[in-house]
């Protein structure tokens, strides 16, 4: 896609976003904020995975943000929405660029291990700690913005135009990476990391650029989801919260910077009407119908999309360009 | 081609039947008459079993006798309905990640449009839900989690739970044992590495320093919750030779304790204290040491006082599912009764079907017959319940399971008197505490 379309259309997007918001029903705006959190968090997963490499423990920073979110309010007393989602980022950046040093040296399964013990750690030692509520967690109050207090309704809508904002920029910057030359090493480096190195690229700034990016949008993602619950908890660290998010990168694939928050989109209705329809049986209709996406969709849903483009384009010049994207029935190599 | 074709068609499908699932929530909504209630508890995973099953069908039988205006004892000429509106109930599940928690619980609120929720077993759930329920201003009864914080946190409005807090059964639990073995020396803990199990930890052993000061801790084991395996703890307690080991353990941890702690022979020489050994009452009638000291987190299943309203409720109960509700299905049918006793007092004061508000008005403090005995909504400005506690020592009578020395405390000898947190009467020595001797 062009650049210049690229911009259009995300900002046209994002203005759509905030627009509907003004008539959606209190559920579907809480539902849409909580889709775009997790989806910063998963855009993080897919940014990794295009290099190559499985975080299993990106729970690590949706909760370090969370918890610099809580704890800002709790200990530092900022209730400002901008203020406390800046906490978010910096304890983002500052414990990603540390780990990283860390993680950098290692790939596959190493790396998948690696991630998914650090992240229990936060967990186990956030269960211990009777201060901060352990395993049952802690209330967040609602974020104040600029300096006014907002009634409830006002704020949980300022927390929802924020988060379109957020997830706006975050999917230009992603797509200005993914379309730089740092972008493509990432698959480069899938592809072969030897050639790579020869080639004058040192594998691990890539890797290591890569994981900075992924860990400040999960603790973005973080920041949000606990601005937005009021409340949160060690949980956010658990595996099964990472295995969630790289579950929800596959469907939706990470042939576009875009493409996980259509998988987030979608997992969390299936989930949330599956729950409805089903109460104690709904994970079977969840697994199912998510079973039947990835048979039909191995790329990901966004794999419909990028079908679609070519097929428009191939009627226009005949000369479809394959954007790369992790295909499950192949796997990697 | 024709996979993206599929595919398509596949996605239009999807859409159309959203949107329709939509639609229909809408026009059930609108329809205000009968109350809807929201009933979460743990319907999938490893706490429905000993939990959420047992509450969801205690609900039933109580919901179907509501509708049916069949229940008996004080309720028994109430006429039909809670308040003269049919109960309609709407399950969800609470076995999902925290935030969907809350997404669910606005959901059941916002989407589909209940008048009241009913529910919630795990703490962090309450707490996490409770903010909201004063946000969205809806009737919310907690009928099972423990945490004291949920209104020690702040004053709330919306929000009842009408059981006893767990502090209460760990304060009842050391009276107990103190009183079971006056020469009780030292004690030893297994308790899961998480809130529930270190806060019960705390206040059993708070409380028995005030009971019996001089009493050792040999050992504290804390396991992570859902182990299973717990061979290096168990010969640490074998080791530890303890007179008692306190255990909170709950649901399939608790069995797996008892399951693998019984033939190692660890409960021979100590006795095993289980906050929550009700649940396993009945199925681990086999295994469970002689002497083992069961509770049942208040006075549910055998420790429910003889009324027309427990005999009824034991035998719709047993008709309906071919066994014997535990104490979760007691609690829930405590909490159900709670929103039919609130809603029929208000609508004798207004002299017709209540609305919302004037039933979560009547609710505050109110005094109601359940199946585990009368309960009263006394503390926390009268959303939190007081009710009495049981415990009991296992034994094995013809091969059937019973208890021996059963001891009920009065809700005014185990629980905090209104304006006072748990602690603080903890360490006051549980001042103004009304025990019969």
């Amino acid at each position: 896609m062009p650049e210049k379309n690229f911009n259009i259309t995300i900002i046209a997007a994002t203005l759509l976003l905030i627009t509907v918001g003004f008539i959606l029903p209190g559920w579907l705006t809480f539902l849409t904020i909580s889709i775009l959190a997790k989806a910063l968090v998963v855009v993080g997963v897919a940014v990794l995975m295009r290099g190559g490499i499985v975080s299993f423990g990106q729970g690590l920073y949706y909760c370090i943000g969370a918890y610099a979110v809580g704890l800002g309010g709790k200990f530092l007393g900022i209730t400002d929405l901008l203020g406390l989602m800046f906490l978010a980022l910096v304890a983002g950046l500052v414990s990603g660029s540390l780990l990283g040093l860390l993680m950098k040296r290692y790939r596959e399964i190493f790396f998948a291990m690696f991630s998914l013990a650090l992240s229990m750690i936060l967990f186990g030692v956030l269960s211990k700690s009777q201060l901060l509520g352990s395993t049952d967690g802690f209330t967040i109050v609602k974020p104040t913005i600029l300096g006014a207090t907002l009634s409830t309704d006002n704020a949980n809508h300022a927390i929802y135009i924020f988060a379109c904002l957020l997830s706006g920029i975050v999917i230009w910057l992603g797509q200005r990476y993914l379309r730089s030359p740092m972008g493509f090493a990432g698959e480069a480096l899938r592809d072969n990391e030897v050639r790579v190195e020869y080639l004058g690229v040192a594998p691990e700034t890539i890797i290591y650029t890569k994981y900075l990016i992924a860990s400040v949008t999960a603790s973005l993602g973080g920041g949000l989801m606990a601005l937005t619950l009021g409340h949160i908890g060690p949980e956010m660290a658990y595996w099964s919260q990472s295995g969630e998010f790289i579950f929800i990168a596959l469907l939706g694939g990470t042939s576009h910077i875009a493409a996980p928050f259509v998988g987030t989109a979608v997992f969390e209705f299936i989930r949330t009407f599956a729950l409805e329809l089903a109460p104690n049986a709904w994970q079977i209709i969840l697994g199912v119908v998510l079973i039947f996406i990835i048979i039909f969709f191995p790329s990901g849903i966004w794999s419909l999309f990028s079908s679609l483009k070519e097929k428009l384009r191939s009627g226009e010049s005949g000369s479809p360009s394959k954007t790369p994207s992790v295909d499950l029935k192949k796997g990697d190599s | 081609m024709s996979l993206s074709i599929k595919a398509t068609r596949f996605c239009k499908h999807m859409v159309v039947s959203l949107t329709l699932s939509t639609i229909c929530v809408a026009v059930n909504a609108a329809s205000d008459d009968p109350l809807k209630l929201g009933l979460v508890s743990f319907y999938s995973g490893g706490a429905s079993g000993p939990v959420g099953i047992p509450s969801r069908n205690g609900a039933d039988v109580i919901i179907k006798a509501i509708n049916e205006g069949t229940l008996p004892g004080s309720y028994s000429n109430s006429g039909k309905g809670a308040g003269g509106r049919p109960v309609a109930p709407v399950y969800s599940d609470e076995a999902v990640d925290s935030a969907a928690r809350v997404t669910e619980y606005r959901n059941l609120v916002q989407r589909q449009g209940v008048d009241a929720v009913i529910g919630y077993a795990s703490s962090g759930s309450c707490l996490a839900i409770t903010p909201v329920a004063e946000e969205l201003k809806t009737l919310t009864l907690l009928y099972y989690c423990g945490s004291t914080r949920i209104f020690e946190e702040g004053a709330r409005k919306y929000v009842f739970r009408t059981m006893a807090s767990q502090d209460v059964e760990n304060i009842a639990a050391a009276r107990y044992i103190t009183s079971l073995n006056p020469k009780l020396k030292s004690i030893s803990g297994m308790n899961q590495n998480y809130a529930w199990g270190q806060d019960s930890w705390r206040d059993f052993k708070e409380s028995l320093d005030q009971i019996k000061p001089a009493v050792s801790v040999k050992t504290k084991q804390f396991p992570k919750i859902f182990a299973g395996q717990y061979g290096a703890e168990l010969t640490a307690l074998a080791r530890s030779g303890a007179d008692v080991v306190h255990s909170s353990f709950w649901g399939g941890d608790m069995e797996a304790l008892i399951l693998q702690g019984a033939p190692r022979g660890v409960f021979d020489d100590q006795t095993l204290l289980l906050t929550t050994g009700g649940t396993a009452f009945y199925s681990l009638a086999d295994q469970i040491p002689e002497g083992t000291v069961i509770g049942a987190r208040g006075q549910g299943d055998m420790f429910a006082p003889e009324s027309e309203l427990n005999t009824w409720f034991r035998n719709a109960y047993k008709k309906a599912y071919g066994e014997n509700p535990t104490f979760p299905a007691y609690y829930m049918a405590q909490s159900v009764l709670a929103l039919k006793a609130a809603a029929d007092k208000a609508a004798k004061a207004k002299g017709g079907a209540p609305a919302m508000d004037e039933v979560r008005a009547a609710m505050k403090g109110i005094e109601y017959a359940s199946p585990a005995g009368t309960i009263k909504m006394a503390r926390a400005n009268g959303h939190q319940a007081i009710t009495g506690v049981g415990y009991g020592t296992f034994t094995l009578v013809d091969g059937k399971p019973s208890l021996k020395n059963v001891r009920r405390y009065s809700a005014e000898c185990v629980n905090p008197p209104a304006g006072t947190s748990s602690s603080d009467w903890i360490k006051s020595g549980f001042l103004g505490a009304q025990c019969k001797q």
